[in-house]
């Protein structure tokens, strides 16, 4: 990885020149590999982080599937076998917990990390190191989560694991340590990474891009890093009085001793209701971008869809408690948070009406990402549509723990979240490795998908308002029932279904098996695109841009490509991609300075799993992982950001240069 | 972040500090306002205040915390996104908060 | 640090806000902390009357005691304000000095508060005696875990500046940590009145 990178001229590959570190800081040198692995595991690279967090998410993705076939797999015929009762109730736990914390949200996160620098404009993020460090905070809170299935079984009270089943009482094994303590990890990963991707939109424009100018994918990624920011601490809050109460014999949720386990249930739902919006609205971000690409028109209606995503997230903190109506609130508390609830649906339609009006009139091309665009706004509809069903509360007493709710989150979660994610697979795959992935297999991936994904879930909205309820490991044939509302025949469906959808998913991996080993390269701007990631070459080089842009509409790339014909009010193609990165090219910055790579982000992010398994085993070893957080910080900062001038050969004359902050 | 001060221009005797709008008599005379506002905050302790008790200490409470955030910590002279950010956490802690302590029956019981 | 001056004539103009990137990240971490200790002041109200066969708050608060120790605290935010003052002016002797001076105020601060948990402990208040304890202990302990860590702050900033190898903007840096330490405060004035001067 080079520190600096002097373009060359146009037309030959621009080379790097070697640093050469003068100085210790702490006990260390800085990295300098620009190749092999030392330059992925030190880097500080927005991209090549976006990239890790992507294969972290995916690994993650696989084995969150797995944990969902076995549990579909104990549930197609009466008195499954293939799971005891107490490895299903980990099973359903860590399923969870793993789509949404180890999954969804850093696949997001991939996308923000890669693709909001390059949106708007900057080099990398406002703090380069603090990003490497939430990458490598989430890795350790991961494995310290999934730790527990070797150490004595994984934790089972579910993913809200709530009061007293999170309790020593009925819960005696590690599980729930590893998973508190392990959360714990991911989340001051999510709440760094807040933080620099709200400085990094904040700050690092390009010139001339106002807020009003940012891409949608950016604003609603702006709106997800505000709930994070202030989501975050209170599900923080809620570890550590879990964390006290199993660990140092606190008894903050144990009845028995006077305390109130709806203390729980109340933090970890205004935690969680922010959440559910910090999953989906990455994925509408996504289609946001994909929809008027493949339509050939602007997004319609830009500021409502900004403004609705920000209603959103605002709304979304007054409505947590319709996950507890069945809990005994008390009618005023339901009958708020009932007329909240069903005020969120406003701006969550306005955004499908803003969608629909942009296919309307488009000259729509069915590519594999608009598949899955379109796939969403049906799906998450129909998710939408139960979803004002819960919020209406004598009809959500009745579905509340039924396979009807299982029905709704899966059709928001993967008909909404996961499609979305899918669709900017297929929609930046070439922008990220200059490769396009297959189409046809990418449209086959879809099919089977939305199948899969309808024969397993839509046959639960049935079998939910049957009665089946969930997180119970088998059901009996003796409460089937008779005819169409069976549910022996539908639990078949769904588990079928199931397979379909996981076929589907293989799918999409033979093609990026095959798109890697395949040597054609894709063209610079394969969708006609309007953003400004697609201004640079595919992949970006490692300071994205030559030149930084300067910005004068939204969409600029788009209209940097096209002009309004004065007479015919049409369209006009006046530019190509490829004109538009020569003249960039000519007019490159002199001298660049990335921000260096550095040891400590790893050093610091690899102190904290030590302290989680100290809390749990033995204190002396938290001991041990707080001096290496301790020493790790005083490296950092000491080190500074980017590498001082007479670092590098040749020294880099301060003309042109970028600089970023010092401290990040 | 000039213009944002001169727009406070009735401070003047701390003009000469212009970037953070405040000179060192005006932070010790800030502290004494504190201090003061402590001493009676405490003095609730030893002399009663009958059914004005309550109110007086949240009314301090409220007092000497946005002192402390607008002075000390400059947020009435610096840039309003600071303002902005901070503000937006705080309200919705007291809003969010207050909202789930109402649902304990923490106010009416 | 030859460059220092003309970095600090530069600092935050190349970002889009013209505000420092370092400044904003610290304060939405100031506005995220919040909630933080929102949730843990919440969980103690609830907690509060809930005793069982422990004391009761009225019976362990020592009043005046608490008192001169979150007056301590409450003055060191005064000298936090003068380091910054001549951290901004470049006088390295004054910013070290009314540094050190607020860690000492820090350090008196965490002294009185182990010596009022021991004291508590000794009438019969332990961590698990009650939920009142508990979410007592838990609160006032986050926050003496971050004047702990403000302190360490204070003190590792005193001596890099003696050996002048602060990267970036020192005047920033110990604006940063003023910051911090300010918002410390706040949270102590807020726990002053609703844990020990209103009685559950």
């Amino acid at each position: 990885m080079a520190i600096i990178e002097q373009p060359a001229p146009v037309g030959a590959p621009a080379l790097p020149a070697a640093p050469t570190p003068t100085r210790t800081y702490g006990a260390l040198r800085r990295p300098v590999a620009t190749t092999g692995w030392k330059s992925w595991v030190f880097t500080v690279d927005h991209k090549k982080l976006g990239i890790m967090y992507g294969v972290v998410a995916m690994f993650f993705f696989i084995v969150g599937g797995i944990e969902a076939l076995l549990i579909r797999l104990q549930l197609a015929a009466p008195n499954g076998k293939v799971l005891s009762a107490d490895v299903y109730n980990q099973m359903f736990t860590m399923h969870a917990t793993t789509m949404v914390f180890l999954f969804v949200m850093p696949m997001a996160a991939a996308f923000a990390n890669y693709f909001i620098p390059l949106q708007i404009g900057a080099r990398d993020v406002a703090f380069p190191r603090i990003n490497a460090f939430g990458f490598w905070t989430l890795v350790g809170g991961g494995i310290i989560v999934n730790l527990s299935w070797f150490l004595g079984g994984a934790a089972d009270g579910g993913w809200f694991m709530y009061a007293p089943n999170s309790g020593p009482v009925f819960s005696p094994s590690h599980g729930v340590d590893f998973w508190a303590l392990g959360l714990q990890i991911t989340g001051i990963a999510s709440l760094t990474g807040a933080i620099n991707l709200i400085v990094t939109v904040l700050n690092m424009r390009a010139p001339g891009m106002s807020l009003m100018k940012m891409p949608v994918f950016t604003w609603l990624q702006l709106v997800v890093q505000f709930l994070l920011l202030f989501a975050i601490p209170v599900i923080t809050v809620a570890l550590f009085l879990l964390s006290f109460q199993r660990n140092f014999g606190a008894t903050f949720f144990d009845v028995s001793a006077g305390a109130d386990p709806l203390l729980w249930q109340h933090l970890f739902w205004i935690f969680g209701h922010p959440e559910v919006y910090v999953l989906i609205l990455p994925s509408f971000g996504i289609i946001s971008e994909v929809l008027p690409v493949f339509s050939k028109k602007p997004l319609f209606g830009y500021p409502f869809v900004v403004f609705s995503g920000a209603a959103i997230g605002f709304v979304g903190w007054g409505v947590w408690a319709h996950h507890m109506f069945a809990s005994g609130l008390g009618p005023v508390s339901v009958a708020v948070f009932s007329i909240a609830t069903m005020a969120i649906a406003i701006p969550t339609g306005v955004k499908i009406v803003n969608w629909t009006m942009t296919l309307w009139g488009g000259k729509l091309r069915f590519t594999a990402a608009m598949h899955f665009a379109v796939g969403l706004i049906v799906l998450f509809t129909i998710g939408g549509l139960s979803g004002v069903t819960h919020s209406v509360a004598p009809s959500d007493t009745q579905q509340t723990d039924t396979y009807y709710i299982v029905a709704h989150f899966h059709y928001v979660l993967f008909g909404g979240a996961i499609f979305g994610l899918f669709a900017g697979f297929y929609y930046w795959w070439p922008k990220m490795f200059g490769k396009q992935l297959n189409e046809r297999l990418g449209k086959a991936n879809f099919w089977f998908m939305v199948i899969g994904m309808n024969l397993t879930f839509g046959p639960m909205h049935m079998i939910g308002l049957q009665g089946q309820p969930r997180r119970m490991y088998v059901w009996t044939e003796a409460r089937a029932g008779e005819g169409f509302f069976n549910i022996a025949f539908w639990n078949m469906v769904a588990s079928i279904g199931a397979f379909i959808l996981a076929f589907g998913v293989l799918l999409f991996l033979i093609n990026v098996f095959k798109t890697t080993r395949s040597k054609e390269v894709a063209p610079l701007d394969p969708w006609d695109a309007r953003t400004l990631e697609w201004m640079t070459t595919s992949p970006p080089k490692e300071h994205n841009f030559d030149a930084i842009p300067t910005v004068h509409h939204l969409d600029e790339f788009f209209h940097r490509k096209y002009e309004q014909d004065p007479n015919t009010h049409e369209m006009k193609q006046v530019a190509t991609a490829e004109d538009i990165l020569r003249e960039q090219e000519a007019n490159a910055d002199k001298h660049i300075h990335m921000p260096s790579p550095s040891y400590w982000p790893i050093v610091l992010a690899g102190g904290l799993p030590v302290i989680a398994l100290g809390i749990i085993y033995s204190i002396p070893v938290a001991i041990v992982g707080a001096a290496i957080v301790v020493l790790a910080l005083f490296g950092w900062s000491l080190e500074p950001s980017t590498a001082p001038d007479s670092d590098f050969d040749p020294p880099a004359s301060g003309d042109g240069t970028k600089e970023l902050a010092p401290l990040g | 972040m000039t213009t944002t001060t001169e727009a406070h221009a009735d401070h003047a005797e701390h003009q000469d500090h212009a970037e953070h709008g405040m000179s060192i008599r005006g932070y010790v005379t800030i502290a004494l306002i504190l201090a003061a506002l402590t001493a009676l905050e405490v003095s609730t302790y030893f002399v009663d205040f009958g059914p004005f008790f309550m109110p007086v200490l949240l009314i301090l409470m409220c007092v000497k915390f946005f002192i402390v955030v607008s002075y000390f910590m400059h947020l009435k002279f610096d840039n309003k996104l600071f303002s902005f950010m901070f503000y937006t956490g705080l309200f919705l802690a007291i809003g969010v908060y207050a909202a789930f302590l109402a649902t304990f029956k923490f106010f009416t019981a | 640090m030859a460059d220092t001056a003309v970095h600090h004539a530069e600092h935050g103009h190349h970002t889009s806000t013209g505000l420092s990137n370092n400044k904003l990240g610290m304060w939405l971490f100031l506005g995220s902390e919040c909630l933080l200790f929102g949730g843990l002041i919440s969980t103690y109200m609830i907690y509060r009357g809930r005793v069982g066969e422990g004391p009761r708050p009225g019976n362990v608060f020592d009043i005046p005691f608490t008192s001169v120790s979150s007056f301590v605290l409450l003055m060191s935010s005064l000298t936090m304000v003068l380091a910054v003052a001549a951290a901004q002016k470049r006088d390295d002797r004054g910013t070290t000095l009314w540094l050190t001076v607020t860690g000492l105020l820090g350090a008196t601060f965490v002294g009185g508060q182990m010596y009022e948990f021991t004291a508590m402990y000794n009438e019969g208040l332990g961590y698990t005696t009650s939920l009142f304890g508990s979410a007592f202990y838990t609160l006032t302990g986050f926050h003496g875990v971050h004047v702990t860590v403000g302190i360490i702050m204070l003190f590792s900033l005193v001596a890099i500046i003696k050996r002048s190898n602060v990267p970036g903007d020192k005047a920033e840096v110990v604006e940063l940590v003023g910051l911090y330490w300010h918002f410390v405060d706040i949270v102590w004035i807020i726990i002053f009145t609703l844990v020990y001067l209103i009685p559950a």
